[in-house]
């Protein structure tokens, strides 16, 4: 009020403003600085958990060398550590997941973005989110009192009579196998191949459809000329992504693969895997090189998904470029 | 000849569609067959006791898992102490200051972390916490959950603030409201439905976590009274039950999995009642 009195010769308005202090830069700075740091956060704890690792394998690494990759003697009491069984599991329940799942998840994604009426379209997608959201240790559950009782006698026994002269599907049938945990480990993959592939097929422009339709293509034919080229690099890496949570699987694999360290061809026999190994002994181990060399499995552990993870996310990116350049909408 | 062709390009077709209908319903099937044995196995053994009571000793049958549901309280309350703040923020970051190549970089390496085997985590935490107090704890536990929840919280706080309309921040800068305050006053509450709902979403991933914990809250068969000791929780217990050799612990198991299932599927959709019309993965 005092100052329209004094200063009446200036317009009220632009006193105004000209008296308000101007907005503090302190509050805007540390706000930004404080984003900045919870933002990088995810960097720090990529570094954080490669040199966790690093520094709990230091001795196991340096003690063992390559030979901790390359031997099959898993022996405690004598502190002598391979850990190649648990690798080959690792890989073989991977591959077998993959086998399962790719072709089923890819078929549903198709099925999701190409043929389902619509209606039915967000029903379906809801439930195979809910697929995904079943903890490891629930399916683990299953599969040991549902699904292995049913594959001794039913599963594995039709598979052994079948296929039973090839060396993967013989000898004898316990139940908990490499088998079983690769189909568990299949279940638990199929949700997200399934919605990464059906995100990528979306992102394939309706005009490359429709371009083949003209052309007199049956659905089938549209679907595989221009649909799923069109896809493969995203669909690639939608597969990628999948194996790359194959390999870090761990509970419900642990519950199901029968847990002990052996190569065998026979996909009944037991196997081990990375994971599960830590799962099963990291409170067991009693020595320091034990424990070293459990902290040396994590380290290979995180290795592999992370290659799997980059790969698949670069995948998924090409992909992405390439719609920005080249669709047309 | 031409006919033939014709025709045999639309059996090639419908044959294809057929298989890739078998296909989205083999997909399904795990679903409604651990659903339904959730339900015989488990609906059996989930009674008032289940709610109410410790463990009992081994070879006495009843007892319930109160300690663990409460441990699994304790422990999503403690990670959220981490994952929702750093989450959060750090979603801020990306979608209001962020530049274009730092984002591109910073969502790359988040969707990497959120690949990470969760049984890696437990191992970290274990080197990095529980080696240090010389116990296992609910702390460590706590910390394992939060930690995994960040990368999940953070890309779908950016997603939803995304959708805020910049004439919201315009109108709001216009007023001369500084940059942080527009932020937490105009964009973020606006957003705040969307921000929750990712919240819930990182809750029920982790929820349902086991491998985290098995070396660093450990798990307790009694009441855990303070934070720097082990800490029992669903996803354990229900490990613990499952692979022990008596029956009436594995009756225990399915009642405590079909327990932890429904709170995440009552989770899941209430999160999709909150966002219907809006497409949010739960991956």
């Amino acid at each position: 009020m005092e100052i329209a009195v004094t200063t009446p010769a200036v317009p009220p308005s632009e006193s105004v403003v000209s008296r308000m202090r101007p907005p503090s830069r302190i509050g805007d700075r540390a706000f930004h600085w404080l984003t900045l740091a919870m933002g990088f956060s995810v960097i720090v704890l990529v570094v954080l958990v490669g040199w966790q690792l690093g520094r709990g394998s230091q001795l196991a690494v340096t003690k063992f060398g390559l030979s901790f990759l390359t031997t099959s003697t898993w022996d405690p009491v004598a502190e002598q550590f391979g850990a190649l069984p648990f690798i080959y599991g690792t890989a073989v329940s991977s591959l077998i997941a993959l086998v399962i799942a790719v072709p089923l998840s890819i078929a549903t994604a198709l099925y999701l973005t190409e043929l389902a009426p619509l209606w039915i379209r967000q029903p379906l997608v809801s439930l195979i989110e809910m697929l995904a959201a079943i903890p490891s240790v629930i399916l683990g559950l299953w599969g040991i009192f549902v699904m292995i009782p049913w594959l001794r006698t039913y599963g594995f026994a039709w598979l052994k009579a079948a296929l039973g002269w090839t060396p993967f599907f013989g000898g004898p049938i316990y139940g908990p196998s490499m088998l079983a945990g690769g189909i568990i480990v299949a279940v638990m993959i199929l949700p997200i191949i399934t919605s990464v592939s059906r995100e990528i097929l979306r992102s394939v422009p309706n005009l490359q459809r429709e371009a083949a339709y003209a052309l007199g293509a049956t659905r089938w034919e549209v679907t595989r000329i221009a649909v799923l080229s069109y896809a493969k690099n995203g669909l690639f890496g939608a597969v990628v992504l999948g194996l790359g949570r194959a390999l870090g699987e761990t509970m419900a694999v642990t519950m199901v693969i029968g847990n002990t360290p052996q190569i065998k061809a026979s996909l009944f026999a037991p196997g081990y895997t990375l994971a599960s190994v830590i799962a099963n002994e990291f409170t067991e181990a009693t020595t320091d090189i034990y424990l070293q060399a459990l902290f040396e499995i994590g380290l290979v552990l995180f290795g592999v998904t992370i290659v799997a993870n980059l790969l698949g996310q670069l995948l998924l990116l090409t992909m992405k470029n390439a719609m920005t350049t080249r669709a047309v909408q | 000849m031409s006919d033939n062709l014709h025709t045999w390009r639309k059996i090639k077709s419908g044959l294809a569609s057929s298989v890739a209908t078998v296909a989205a319903l083999l997909v399904i099937t795990p679903l409604g067959l651990v659903f339904y044995h959730l339900l015989v196995s488990g609906i059996g053994s989930v009674n008032w006791d289940f709610f109410t009571h410790l463990p009992k000793p081994v070879g006495e049958i009843g007892g319930g898992m109160a300690n663990a549901i409460v441990g699994s309280g304790v422990l999503l309350g403690l990670a959220s102490l981490i994952g929702v703040p750093v989450g959060v923020l750090g979603g801020v970051y990306l979608a209001e200051y962020g530049g274009a190549r730092t984002n591109a970089i910073l969502r790359f390496v988040a969707d990497v972390l959120n690949g990470v085997p969760s049984i890696i985590w437990g191992v970290v935490i274990y080197g990095l916490v529980v080696i240090r107090f010389k116990s296992f704890s609910a702390i460590a536990g706590g910390l394992a959950l939060g930690l995994m929840m960040i990368p999940l919280i953070m890309r779908t706080t950016e997603e939803v603030l995304l959708l805020v309309p910049n004439g919201y921040r315009e109108a709001a800068l216009a007023l001369g409201i500084s940059r942080w305050k527009t932020i937490l006053h105009i964009v973020m509450k606006t957003a705040s439905k969307g921000i929750i709902t990712g919240v819930l979403l990182a809750f029920a991933r982790v929820a349902g976590e086991t491998a985290p914990l098995l070396f660093t809250a450990f798990g307790n068969r009694f009441w855990n009274h303070n934070l720097h000791e082990p800490i029992a929780a669903l996803p354990l217990q229900i490990f613990t039950y499952a692979i022990s050799p008596y029956d009436d612990w594995h009756r225990q198991a399915w009642a405590g999995a079909l327990v932890l299932v429904v709170l995440i599927f009552v989770v899941n959709t209430l999160v999709r009642v909150l966002t219907r019309g809006r497409t949010v993965s739960v991956l």
